[in-house]
């Protein structure tokens, strides 16, 4: 089953057919869950219209967390198997969870200086995120940092690999240090301590940020097997005719 | 286990011969922490606030400094490769390359806290713990370091990319051996703070070589 689709030809042919309906679902998603996230559902009786942040907030730090393990998984498999399109998936899916980290920093930030009365508290949740944010850019640096792109990738998936030990910490840091975060609400023991009024909107705009991410790893994918293309292309360009500057240096 | 030692006693010798780099990790790390009584003002309440943390940071950054090293010469001039033929696993070589990595750097930086910690106008009750937290602490930083220096090796603008590797994995060590002082310096109990950081430095000491380990066979095979 995995080889069936381990075929980059194949894989690029199935993207193509999926790409379109991936935009749909994403844009249809969005729509509702944005009208009813704004305007149809009721505000919070403590925190009044503010608590609409949650509607971004929420589904950004599910999906900061669904790419890394996302990335981290590709990782394995690229350097257990040696599978070339889950390097490709590797690349294509770090600068999308460091986006959806740093939309969940800035919501949060923005949510806590009405709530909190400030912009920002070193609290466990808040700080793990963080440093989640700072692994996405280690990665893309470290993947960036060699000539070679399959060493940077090897690298890169090693660091990925020990940097996922953050991901438990973060689900787990509102249990473990009663700070100021707010503990899950949503998927909880004993059922949501969300009324559906509230919880369907968050749960249309979770597939929808879902949708969006599969909808753009399909496009950067493609994109990144095309670069591939290109680089092999030029550099067989390049072995067949020498350049002008090896003429120039053989007439010197 | 004799091969371990025999790597450490190489190790040691080198760092030893070639002098300069504990010193300057040492300067490094009392010059780092004398700035901050001229950048706070010379307050004693102030200081003594503050002591903890900046001899923890000042510790931190002074033993990152020479991670770069702890692989980078011997990838340079082969005997990196030597070493992984040895008749023994990679891993151990790793962890013998820590462990002199600690006694040439965190050591003298654990040796030279208490003058800093004086200097800062720490309370005195907060000496013992200090040294316990950097006995601790120090380890784990040069086994999650090893990782860093490992997956740079051969890189562009290595040492700038090895800290942003790093720092973000040692938040944990540093979180923890602070509020260890913090706490004795408070009068409550250090104990759950001391055993999270002795945690940390288990997990860290049976993951790390391991990493480090597979970093290097990636390296070493392209």
């Amino acid at each position: 089953m995995l080889h069936r689709f381990a075929n980059p030809t194949r894989f690029l042919r199935l993207a193509a057919a999926m790409q379109p309906w991936m935009a749909a679902l994403t844009g249809v998603m969005l729509a509702f869950g944005l009208y009813f996230g704004l305007f149809d559902s009721p505000g919070d009786y403590q925190q009044g219209e503010s608590v609409r942040i949650m509607y971004v907030h929420v589904p950004s730090a599910w999906m900061a967390l669904l790419c890394y393990t996302a990335l981290a998984g590709s990782c394995a498999v690229s350097l257990i198997w040696k599978h070339p399109l889950a390097d490709v998936a590797a690349r294509a899916t770090a600068p999308i969870g460091a986006w959806f980290t740093f939309l969940a920093l800035v919501t949060g930030s923005l949510w806590g200086k009405p709530m909190w009365g400030t912009w920002w508290v070193w609290d466990a949740r808040l700080t793990s995120v963080l440093i989640l944010f700072f692994l996405y850019l280690g990665y893309m640096a470290l993947d960036n940092a060699f000539d070679d792109p399959g060493r940077g990738a090897r690298a890169s998936s090693i660091l990925a690999l020990v940097g996922f030990v953050n991901v438990p910490i973060i689900k787990f840091s509102v249990d473990w240090w009663n700070t100021l975060h707010q503990p899950a609400s949503v998927i909880k023991m004993g059922g949501s301590a969300i009324h559906p009024s509230m919880l369907m909107p968050l749960l249309l705009m979770g597939v929808g940020f879902t949708s969006y991410y599969f909808w753009v790893l399909l496009i950067r994918i493609r994109g990144e097997i095309c670069a591939n293309k290109v680089r092999s292309l030029r550099l067989r360009q390049v072995h067949e005719q020498p350049s002008a500057d090896d003429l120039s240096e053989e007439a010197s | 286990m004799s091969r371990l030692l025999g790597i450490v006693r190489r190790d040691l010798h080198l760092a030893l011969r070639q002098g300069m780099d504990s010193t300057m990790v040492v300067t490094f790390f009392i010059i780092a922490v004398v700035l901050f009584p001229f950048g706070v003002g010379p307050e004693p309440n102030i200081l003594a606030r503050i002591s903890s943390g900046v001899i923890w940071v000042a510790a931190l950054l002074a033993s990152m400094l020479s991670l770069e090293r702890l692989f980078q010469t011997d990838y340079e001039d082969g005997s990196l490769e030597l070493l992984a033929l040895q008749p023994v696993a990679l891993e151990f070589t790793v962890a013998a390359k820590i462990i002199a990595h600690w006694l040439t750097t965190g050591l003298p930086l654990i040796v030279a806290a208490p003058l800093l910690a004086v200097l800062m106008n720490m309370q005195a009750e907060g000496f013992a713990i200090l040294i316990v937290t950097l006995l601790l602490g120090t380890p784990t930083l040069s086994l999650i370091g090893a990782i860093g220096a490992a997956l740079t090796l051969g890189s562009r603008r290595g040492g700038v990319l090895l800290s942003l590797l790093v720092l973000p994995l040692y938040i944990p060590v540093l979180v923890f051996g602070i509020t260890a002082i913090d706490a004795t310096l408070a009068e409550l109990p250090a104990r759950p703070h001391l055993l999270i950081l002795a945690g940390l430095l288990v997990a860290a000491a049976a993951l790390c070589p391991w990493v480090g380990a597979a970093a290097i066979r990636q390296t070493l095979d392209s």
